[in-house]
This record gives structure tokens, C-alpha cells and sequence, in this order.
């Protein structure tokens, strides 16, 4: 997807995830993270981050901001 | 289209060499490829040189005619092919296509890759400019994680698990124990596999292939004249490369490689044969779930038995279809760009009854599957004797 900022993603569900040991040089500092790709209401999928509690598939969630360009998402309560 | 066959093979041994350089790597194996095939330089009539990623790792551009001149060919068409992790698998390809078209007769097709002497992070931020930088790898995607998301949607879907997983690295460094060629050389057990560093969620480091340095060559010249260069022919009898989206995210269904099914459906039409008739395989084994997805994919099982078959032993040396004897990218190693042709001289060594102690007894059909990214370039191929 080359046009995450065009609108906010909105909720929606994992599609799969992992969480990342072995960053690449640019996140050296933020591993471990969790990666997942979330398939959003409109049928897209839009790969991202997981905040605060681990995700698994299935699970739906929100997106919360957008930091450098990348969509950042929560686990729905 | 004239057929075509392998005459010369030449490797390097994949590994960690911090006094070589990708030229002498890559001269070495093209020069012990044309001395297999008895062939002088000159006879030489086109290079084709697949490599990756040699502008980032070692900063040098230009690379096909500057590893040409090393072996001192000079004055004819010198190409480097990028595709990713299948850049040599597509030199290959595109080097068959041009001997069979009848452009040129001798034709020398090479990979290389130097990637040791950069750090795991840049090294991984370097593999990771073979995904969608725009996208996911902007999100923090590394190939690792690609694969490891790849393998929780083949889990989640399929029952696949870890212990299945872990049977591929156990039975391919088991191979690679046995490969004088090999990067590692070490047996593992399923309790180390299972309690490997983890490096993205489920894959540990006994999940991913290694980093490495290595070269791989083969000479092909079309069948009628493969009598001229060696005793032992191997015939290319089925060829294909197909591509599919980049984006892991773009993909339908990311626990099958579309591009592996379209080029393996065209290699087997082309050599009239079905995935039963294949007697051991060369596979891209980059992550173990690449290898449970490979042989679901080239039909040696139904979708979701890869697992279940790696773990019950039917794809080790003696089981009944050997995969990766050679001990594949987990354990000979994978500098990426001379994979594909490495699998090529792998599989043709077997054929020629020359792989040792990792000899399999029914070897003369054999067949090689390279895989670029996270599926976005396939080059399937079989070989036979000639």
C-alpha cells in the first residue's frame, strides 16, 4: 500500500501478526514491536503496528495515530 | 526452441570469508564452471550474472562486465539480473531462453553475493529493500517478519506447527552436515531448533536461513553440441519465471506464492511431466515455512500437508521425495544472488551421481525452485539426464 496517509484506516481485524527480535538499522531501538497486517473495514489490508497488548488473528482493533506514516493500532477493550 | 543443457558446474564453498571479495568469489566459480564444461574463455559468448545487492553491500556497480574481465573475458554482452533473492535463478532463465532461441551457443550464467561484512542490522535493512519500502517495510517489516507473519496465517489456517517447522531445520542442516560445500556444518536436534533465539514471532534463528558469502556458476550450450564439453549432460527440461505483487499486503492468500504455482505449472507443461514424476528437488527454503509452502505449491503435497510431511521424514535423504540435500539456504547458506544457480549446480551434481554421501539413489529427475521476496519472482526448474 503506497498511500497509508491518505485517510485514517479505521478499525478492523488481524490479519496475522509477529513480533519483531531482529530489527532492521532504522528500529534498532524499538524492537521488540508488533507487526501485523489489519484488514480493514473496506475489504483493504494495511500493514502496521500493534500499541500497548499483544494482538493475535482475529482480534479486531482500532487505529489509533499515524507516526511517521506508519499506522499504529490497539486492541479493542 | 532448441534444447538446452547444463555442461559445467562451479561453487564457491557459502560462508563467512572476510578475506575474499565478491569479484574472487565470483571469478572462482565461473572459472571452475568452465573447467568442468573443458571450455575456454574464449568460447565464451554472453554472461549473465545474477546478483542481488553488491551496489549496498560492497558499494560496487557495473558488476557484470567487471567479474567478466576477472576472468578475462572482455568484448561480448556482460548483464547483471536483480531479483532479489531469485536474481541468479533469473539469469539463468533468461540465459536458457536466449540458447534455446538460438542467439547464442556457450553462454556462462553466474551468482554472487558478499554480504558479511556488513553488520545483522544493515545487512537486514539491505534484504529488506526486496519489499515494499513505501509500505510495510516502512512499518518495520524485515524479511524474518515477513515470513514469520507468512507462517502464523499457515498455522492459523492449516494447523501447522512449530515442531513441523523445526523438522526442516533439523533434517536440512542434517544435509548440510554432510555438504564439504556447506556454510554450516553442524546437526542440530529438535529441542535446539525449538529453543533457538527467537527472531520475529513463531520463526527463531533455526528458522531462518544464514547470511553468507558465495558464488555459483554453471555453462550451457545447446543439447546437440553438449557432447563437445562434458560426458555428463544435463538436460533443462522445463523452465519458467513468473511474478506476482511485491507487498505482502497485496497478496490474496499469503500462505501460498502464486508465482511458485504459475512457474512450476508452465515447467511441468513444457517438460511433460507432473509433480509426481519429480524424484528430489532443490527448494527456497529462505524460512522453514518456505519450504513447507514450496512443496505445496510445486504439488509434491495438497495445500496444508507440507507441515505433516516434513515432520513424518518424507522429504529427508532416504524418505520419498529428498528436499534440499544439499542442506539448502538454512544450512549450505544463502548469499542471495548466487542461490538460484547454486540450486542449479546442486541439483545437476546429483544427477551426475556426484553428491557423495548425500547421493539419493533415484537421481535422475530432479527439480529447482527459486523464490524472490516474499513471492514476488519464481523461477522453477526441472533438470533430468540427458
Amino acid at each position: 500500500m503506497t498511500e497509508p496517509t491518505l485517510n485514517k484506516p479505521g478499525s478492523g481485524t488481524v490479519y496475522t501478526e509477529t513480533v519483531v527480535y531482529s530489527p532492521p538499522e532504522a528500529y534498532v531501538n524499538d524492537v521488540p514491536y508488533q507487526l501485523a497486517i489489519i484488514e480493514l473495514e473496506n475489504g483493504r489490508r494495511l500493514t502496521g503496528r500493534i500499541d500497548g497488548e499483544r494482538a493475535q488473528i482475529g482480534d479486531h482493533v482500532s487505529f489509533v495515530e499515524f507516526r511517521n506514516d506508519v499506522a499504529f493500532f490497539r486492541k479493542n477493550a | 526452441m532448441r534444447p538446452v543443457a547444463v555442461v559445467g558446474i562451479g561453487k564457491t564453498a557459502f560462508g563467512a570469508f572476510a578475506d575474499r571479495d565478491l569479484r574472487s568469489l565470483a571469478v572462482e566459480a565461473g572459472q571452475k564452471a568452465l573447467e568442468d564444461a573443458h571450455a575456454k574463455t574464449s568460447q565464451v559468448e554472453a554472461f549473465y550474472l545474477g546478483n542481488f545487492a553488491g551496489p549496498s553491500f560492497v558499494g560496487q556497480n557495473h558488476l557484470a562486465p567487471y567479474v567478466a574481465a576477472g576472468m578475462g573475458i572482455v568484448g561480448i554482452p556482460a548483464t547483471r539480473f536483480e531479483a532479489a533473492c531469485a536474481s541468479s535463478g533469473a539469469a539463468f532463465f533468461h540465459a536458457v531462453s536466449a540458447v534455446a532461441a538460438g542467439l547464442y551457443d556457450i553462454v556462462l550464467v553466474s551468482g554472487v553475493e558478499k554480504m558479511t561484512s556488513q553488520s545483522t542490522p544493515k545487512v537486514t535493512e539491505i534484504l529488506a529493500g526486496a519489499g515494499d519500502l513505501c509500505g510495510e517495510v516502512r512499518a518495520g517489516a524485515t524479511f524474518p517478519a515477513l515470513f514469520a507473519m507468512i507462517a502464523r496465517r499457515h498455522m492459523y489456517q492449516y494447523g501447522t506447527t512449530r515442531e513441523q517447522m523445526a523438522a526442516v531445520a533439523v533434517k536440512n542442516h542434517s544435509n548440510g552436515a554432510k555438504n564439504p560445500l556447506a556454510h554450516m556444518r553442524k546437526v542440530i536436534t529438535m529441542e535446539q531448533a525449538l529453543a533457538g533465539k527467537p527472531i520475529a514471532e513463531p520463526l527463531t534463528v533455526y528458522d531462518c536461513s544464514l547470511i553468507s558469502d558465495g558464488a555459483a556458476a554453471v555453462v550451457i550450450a545447446p543439447l546437440e553440441r553438449a557432447s563437445e564439453f562434458t560426458a555428463k549432460p544435463v538436460r533443462v527440461l522445463g523452465i519458467a519465471q513468473a511474478s506476482d505483487n511485491v507487498a505482502l499486503d497485496e497478496k490474496e492468500d499469503i500462505t501460498t506464492f502464486r508465482a511458485v504455482k504459475l512457474s512450476a505449472g508452465k515447467a511441468y507443461k513444457m517438460a511433460g511431466l507432473q509433480p509426481s514424476d519429480i524424484q528430489f528437488a532443490e527448494v527456497h527454503d529462505c524460512f522453514t515455512i518456505a519450504e513447507i509452502i514450496a512443496t505445496e505449491d510445486l504439488g509434491f503435497v495438497k495445500k496444508g500437508e507440507g507441515g505433516p510431511y516434513a515432520l513424518a521424514g518424507k522429504t529427508c535423504l532416504k524418505g520419498e521425495l529428498p528436499v534440499n540435500t544439499s542442506g539448502g539456504l538454512k544450512a549450505k547458506g544463502h548469499p542471495v544472488g548466487a542461490t538460484g544457480v547454486g540450486q542449479i549446480c546442486d541439483v545437476a551434481q546429483q544427477i551426475r551421481g556426484e553428491a557423495g554421501e548425500r547421493q539419493v539413489t533415484r537421481d535422475q529427475l530432479g527439480l529447482a525452485q527459486n523464490l524472490g521476496g516474499s513471492g514476488a519472482t519464481s523461477v522453477v526448474t526441472i533438470l533430468g539426464a540427458a
